[in-house]
């Protein structure tokens, strides 16, 4: 047997003309970078970065119940979310645990586009796909009719209105909205939202036209630093930010409400939804650990699965963790019984036997 | 193409080796595994003094990404640390085979040396 050709992007050619090193991730050939990932980290939080992002799934739902089946399906709420506006929210199962965390677009009175997590795609498609037969809609994989771009960082708005018509102001969409708009003669969907804790855009496009829309930006941005970034960086930049993956902060085993995201878990919406009534058990019980973030006063870098102790017996484990290239110390997630965050005990994580002490750090954690 | 000294020895691991003649050799790693590793975060590094058998983990060298172990080429004592690495461990991204070199090494035995790479065995591997 042979493993399967990896997926590559409309702009797989881009990203080799532009220097970039090559990693599987999720099924796809994807840049993990170009110049370095703290050079490329550093662009992003002080001028740009160009992230091609186009692994990721869409999915369009349409019809007269568009916006129940949504509510079924989304802890958020979907119904009440206003054309042109976006959101975020959890897919659970019926137990609590989460099956992926994406942004929904409400594109219509009875038209929505969402945005899928690369690895769960497939499994994102047959889950809906399944549910959705429940309802007046037709839901559509829409994966292979979009490239897209996220911009982002602090001049990323001023570069993006650089190739926008003088009718439309870029700046003034307000963040998680979105406008469709021709950029450099493309028709795309332009949305201020981002996965970096920088302001931004991400673009949905056709992806024969990817390419020149990448060179458009990247000659756009050129004098005030913009450059290409890959997967490293959008990863560190997530991090620090305190954003979840799914699969380290988020998984079918870490529920919404002990990753700190019940703002996104609305238990009170009429209907209800799946995982509606396991997620008001845990809440009303209080979550056996919770998801918390973490600074250390170090050089050594925690790494997912490594063990976090209190008083030298184990209360949880690292999810994801990195070097803060702003702080220019290590950071991490990490997975806590609650009564060690209770009792408030010092924690320790052991990197290769040393046990190094953990200060917990609300994100963002280049702001702190 | 990464760059691959003819007058230094190599491992299969990407570790190189340089003797300087008089027993002692210096260690670091090679520009392909500095260049596959990305930005070096931080190197640990054994105390001086410390002994290690062929082929031994002797250290660790964490990139963003990930952490990987270094290892010993021939049975040596450590003689020396770079201590610059400590607060500079870019140095081994700039400089691999300079100011990037981590250990300073005793060798245990001599003719060990003769049977690691050379720069065009490595070369082949990489």
């Amino acid at each position: 047997m042979t493993a399967a050709a990896p997926l590559r992007t409309a702009l797989h050619g881009w990203h080799a003309r532009h220097g970039a090193r090559f990693v599987p991730f999720s099924g796809w050939e994807m840049p993990v970078q170009y110049t370095g990932i703290l050079e490329e980290h550093r662009a992003t939080r002080t001028a740009a970065g160009l992230f091609d992002v186009s692994h990721m799934g869409e999915a369009t739902v349409s019809g007269p119940q568009a916006a129940t089946f949504l509510d079924h399906v989304a802890t958020n709420r979907m119904g009440d979310l206003g054309v042109g506006r976006a959101r975020y929210t959890l897919l659970c199962a019926p137990d609590g645990g989460v099956v992926d965390d994406i942004i929904v677009y409400r594109t219509g009175p009875q038209s929505y586009l969402l945005c899928l997590n690369a690895g769960n795609t497939t499994g994102d498609l047959s889950w809906l796909g399944g549910h959705a037969k429940g309802f007046e809609c037709e839901f559509l994989d829409a994966s292979a009719s979009y490239a897209q771009l996220a911009l982002q960082g602090p001049r990323a708005v001023e570069i993006a209105a650089r190739l926008a018509p003088s009718t439309v102001s870029l700046a003034d969409v307000p963040r998680f909205s979105f406008v469709e708009i021709v950029l450099s003669g493309a028709t795309m969907l332009a949305s201020r939202t981002g996965y970096t804790g920088e302001d931004g855009f991400e673009f949905y496009l056709p992806p024969g036209q990817a390419e020149a829309f990448a060179d458009a930006l990247l000659a756009a941005g050129a004098d005030l630093g913009l450059k290409p970034c890959g997967l490293g960086a959008r990863d560190s930049l997530r991090l620090e930010a305190g954003l979840p993956l799914y699969g380290h902060e988020i998984s079918r085993e870490i529920s919404p409400l002990q990753a700190g995201l019940g703002w996104a878990v609305k238990l009170d919406k009429p209907g209800g939804f799946i995982g509606r009534d396991a997620l008001a058990e845990e809440a009303a019980a209080g979550p056996a650990r919770r998801v918390v973030f973490f600074v250390l006063d170090d050089r050594r870098v925690p790494r997912a699965d490594m063990v976090v102790s209190a008083d030298g017996k184990p209360v949880g484990r690292v999810l994801s963790g990195t070097v803060s290239p702003i702080l220019n110390l290590p950071i991490g997630s990490a997975l806590i019984n609650r009564a060690a965050l209770v009792a408030n005990a010092p924690l320790t994580v052991d990197v290769r036997g040393c046990a190094i002490s953990m200060r917990l750090a609300k994100p963002p954690l280049h702001k702190q | 193409m990464s760059s691959v000294p003819d007058d230094l020895r190599y491992t299969k691991e990407h570790e190189w080796l340089k003797p300087a003649g008089d027993g002692t050799a210096l260690v670091g790693i090679t520009d392909y595994a500095q260049e596959s590793l990305g930005d070096i975060v931080y190197v640990e590094l054994p105390k001086p003094g410390a002994k290690f058998a062929a082929g031994a983990t002797f250290g660790v060298v964490e990139s963003v990404k990930a952490a990987s172990d270094l290892y010993m080429p021939v049975a040596a004592e450590v003689v020396e640390i770079n201590s610059a690495l400590e607060s500079m461990p870019e140095l081994v991204n700039q400089v691999p085979y300079a100011g990037g070199w981590m250990l300073k090494i005793r060798v245990a035995d001599a003719t060990a040396v003769a049977k690691l790479l050379d720069a065009a065995a490595y070369t082949k591997l990489v």
